[in-house]
């Protein structure tokens, strides 16, 4: 039988990948978006884990509004980065500076 | 107003101010003739019922009449109303000042018939008219020096009157500006009184001198005098600056930039006299402050011999007589100082004619020699103007205190007066009213010599020209001329003598500074006093002066140029007037302008521009550029620092707590 714990350590290890692709990430924006995916899918795992071993169902429900919203805010992201490519014809992150003061 | 003498008091001091306004605003569109004939009017009937004031108050012994007619101000226990007195002083006042008013009016017809500035010569006149009689005529302090103000004024904008001469503007700004310096202290002064007596009306605060007599005021911790001496002190201050007292005195000779009729008239009879009536009015603060009267003793006898000196050394035919107004002043204000209020006043009323005279007769003179004032392009006048010449030697007459001429009386009243005073200081200022004795003489009877006698001195041109005034400049003359011959016999007795004397309960006297009254015992009618002058000193001092400036302006001219480089040193101190108006230039002119230039460069170029305006602009800058690299506009940056604030808040949620 696998315990908690080991649901916790795989989602922390997914939480943390997700986290280093942001940060280490100088390449594609794509990638950050992936990333962010991929935090929360460590948020759903521990919603999961905690559902299953606590018996309760709310958790599971999250982890469906959080997967919708997920994919909306995929499709969305998705939408911005091909006007952001049309416009800028790159989709570099250290190319996407306009912020800078 | 229950009283109809009040009512009349009101119309007197109103209907120059309309004359004024008349003239001021619609001058150019009724024109020259309009303009002249509708303020002579109007001063000529407040003049007519100043005569009728004097009538009833003075010589048919109307009791004093005061009222108010306007509130002023009301704030908490303060009232200040605009209100009248009207008694024997003031009715005594008015009427001199509407006599010599009407008089100048009347002559600047004459005198400033060229002058494009017409219109605006006679509105200010009339409302200098108008600021006066308020000034005489007020019942408490703040209506006085309302008139004060008024007369500051306009004396500032008359000397100023022809505006492009930069001689003219410098000398307006000058009398503007050593005026201020008396009217600080006679505001505190008004302070000092509103915190002594909790009033301003003159009733009240003479009535209750006696509750305050031992009352003091602070004004450093081991300095406590007297609130009386303190309130007395500084309301002579503001005197000072208004009757041009040494060394408030500078402003006076400047003056006469302005026209010939408003020295006669500003400078001469009536505003600068105005310290004297102030004094005179508050009698029943000075008489119980004597180290004021000392004060005023001594300053009044500087002012009155020393000033009397510079006339001699001078060559403008105006200057002389403006020195000469300094020195009679000083002759008032030394009777103030010795209690013969009643002697200051007599002395202000006749000094008023003669003094008038002599600047308006010295106007004639310029005129007709087209604005020449220099005494040494003159000379031989007498012939071909006989009339200004004859008013000039009654003028000239009363002013050295020759009898029966009016100012004999009042002077020779003055210095006995002095001569009896008790009170410290009185000795030194006898010794100087009676050397001003001789030196009065001896200045405008140099003048009169130099102007009328002797080698005509005019250019060619002039010679041809020159002819007697207009009958509107001659009228003034004649008739301040009577005066000047008779005021002092018909009044000497009434005014100083008599009991209950002309001025009446106006001016209230101490029995022990009473000197009046000593020599009250003395006098055997104007007639007998005339007659006896010749057994006193002061007489032969004036004929002693009068020799002096023979000799040394007629006789031999060559003994002065002699004396003139014996005493070189001597004669550059006369000419550089004892050095007030290079002390007050180099001290208060230059001094102020270098702090003003070191304050603007340290607290205004440093602190304020440098440090406040322009540092914080900076210091927002500097912080700014320092901040923009914060921005650096990558999302993975962002991204870092919202991970560690994260981090951060959550270390401390499970740590902290």
């Amino acid at each position: 039988m696998v315990s908690l714990s080991e649901f916790l350590i795989v989602a922390a290890l997914l939480f943390g990948i997700g986290i280093a692709g942001i940060l280490i990430n100088r390449k594609n924006i794509i990638v950050v978006l992936m990333s962010i995916e991929l935090i929360l899918l460590a948020v759903n795992t521990n919603f999961i884990a905690f559902s299953y071993f606590l018996n309760n169902l709310a958790g599971q429900v999250f982890v469906f509004f959080i997967l919708t919203i997920a994919a909306a805010e995929a499709a969305i992201g998705l939408a911005i980065m091909v006007v952001l490519f049309r416009k800028r014809g790159t989709l570099e992150v250290q190319e996407l500076d306009l912020l800078k003061g | 107003m229950d009283n109809y003498l009040l009512s009349i008091a009101l119309t007197i001091m109103l209907l120059p101010l309309a004359g004024s306004v008349v003239a001021g605003l619609l001058g150019k569109q009724i024109g020259r003739a309009a303009t002249h004939c509708v303020t002579i009017l109007l001063v000529g009937i407040s003049f007519l019922l100043s005569c009728y004031v004097f009538k009833k108050i003075v010589l048919e012994g109307y009791p004093t009449v005061q009222g108010v007619v306007y509130q002023w101000v009301s704030s908490g226990t303060f009232k200040f109303d605009v209100g009248l007195l009207v008694d024997r002083l003031s009715a005594t006042l008015i009427f001199i000042v509407t006599f010599v008013s009407l008089m100048v009016h009347i002559y600047t017809i004459g005198y400033m018939a060229d002058d494009p500035g017409y219109q605006r010569f006679f509105s200010y006149v009339s409302l200098f008219t108008f600021a006066m009689l308020t000034l005489v005529l007020a019942n408490n302090f703040l209506l006085l020096f309302f008139g004060w103000e008024g007369v500051g004024l306009v004396s500032y904008l008359l000397i100023g009157f022809w505006f492009n001469r930069e001689s003219a503007v410098f000398g307006s700004l000058k009398a503007f500006l050593v005026n201020r310096v008396g009217d600080v202290a006679f505001v505190l002064a008004i302070a000092a009184i509103v915190m002594i007596f909790g009033q301003l009306d003159y009733h009240y605060v003479f009535t209750h001198v006696n509750l305050v007599l031992d009352k003091t005021i602070k004004i450093f911790p081991t300095v406590t005098p007297p609130a009386i001496s303190v309130v007395c002190v500084l309301l002579f201050i503001g005197a000072m600056a208004k009757s041009a007292q040494v060394p408030l005195h500078v402003w006076l000779p400047e003056s006469m930039e302005g026209p010939t009729p408003i020295s006669a008239l500003i400078h001469a009879a009536t505003m600068v006299t105005a310290g004297i009536y102030m004094v005179a009015r508050m009698s029943p603060l000075f008489e119980y402050s004597t180290a004021t009267l000392s004060f005023i003793l001594v300053i009044g006898s500087i002012t009155c011999f020393f000033m009397g000196i510079l006339a001699v050394f001078h060559h403008d035919i105006k200057r002389v007589i403006a020195y000469s107004t300094l020195s009679q002043l000083g002759y008032m204000t030394v009777a103030l100082g010795a209690s013969a209020y009643d002697a200051a006043i007599f002395h202000l009323v006749t000094h008023a004619f003669f003094k008038a005279l002599l600047f308006l007769a010295a106007g004639s003179v310029i005129i007709a020699l087209h604005h020449e004032q220099d005494m040494r392009k003159m000379g031989g006048l007498a012939r071909v103007m006989p009339i200004t010449y004859l008013t000039f030697v009654i003028g000239a007459l009363a002013l050295a205190a020759i009898p029966p001429f009016a100012g004999f009386y009042s002077k020779d009243a003055i210095i006995e007066a002095v001569h009896l005073s008790t009170i410290p200081g009185a000795k030194f200022a006898y010794a100087c009213v009676l050397a001003g004795a001789f030196i009065t003489p001896l200045y405008i009877f140099r003048a009169l010599f130099l102007t009328f006698h002797g080698d005509m001195r005019l250019d060619a041109e002039t010679k041809k020209h020159v002819h007697e005034s207009r009958w509107v400049v001659l009228i003034p003359l004649i008739a301040l001329a009577v005066p000047s011959i008779f005021a002092g016999g018909m009044l000497v007795g009434p005014m100083l003598f008599m009991k209950p004397r002309l001025l009446g309960d106006s001016i209230f006297v101490l029995p022990a500074h009473d000197v009046l009254s000593q020599l009250a015992v003395h006098f055997h009618g104007a007639k007998n006093m005339a007659l006896e002058a010749g057994q006193s000193l002061p007489l032969w001092l004036a004929f002693m002066g009068i020799v002096v400036a023979w000799i040394f302006n007629l006789y031999k001219p060559s003994l002065a140029e002699k004396l003139k480089k014996q005493f070189a040193l001597l004669y550059s101190i006369m000419v550089q007037k004892y050095g007030f108006d290079d002390f007050n230039q180099l001290v208060f002119v230059h001094g102020t302008r270098r702090l003003g230039t070191f304050f603007y460069k340290i607290s205004d170029l440093i602190l304020i521009d440098g440090i406040f305006v322009n540092g914080s602009g900076r210091l927002i800058q500097w912080f700014a550029r320092v901040s923009r690299h914060l921005q650096s506009g990558y999302i993975y940056h962002y991204a870092l620092v919202m991970i560690g604030g994260l981090l951060i808040f959550l270390g401390w949620l499970l740590l902290g707590s």
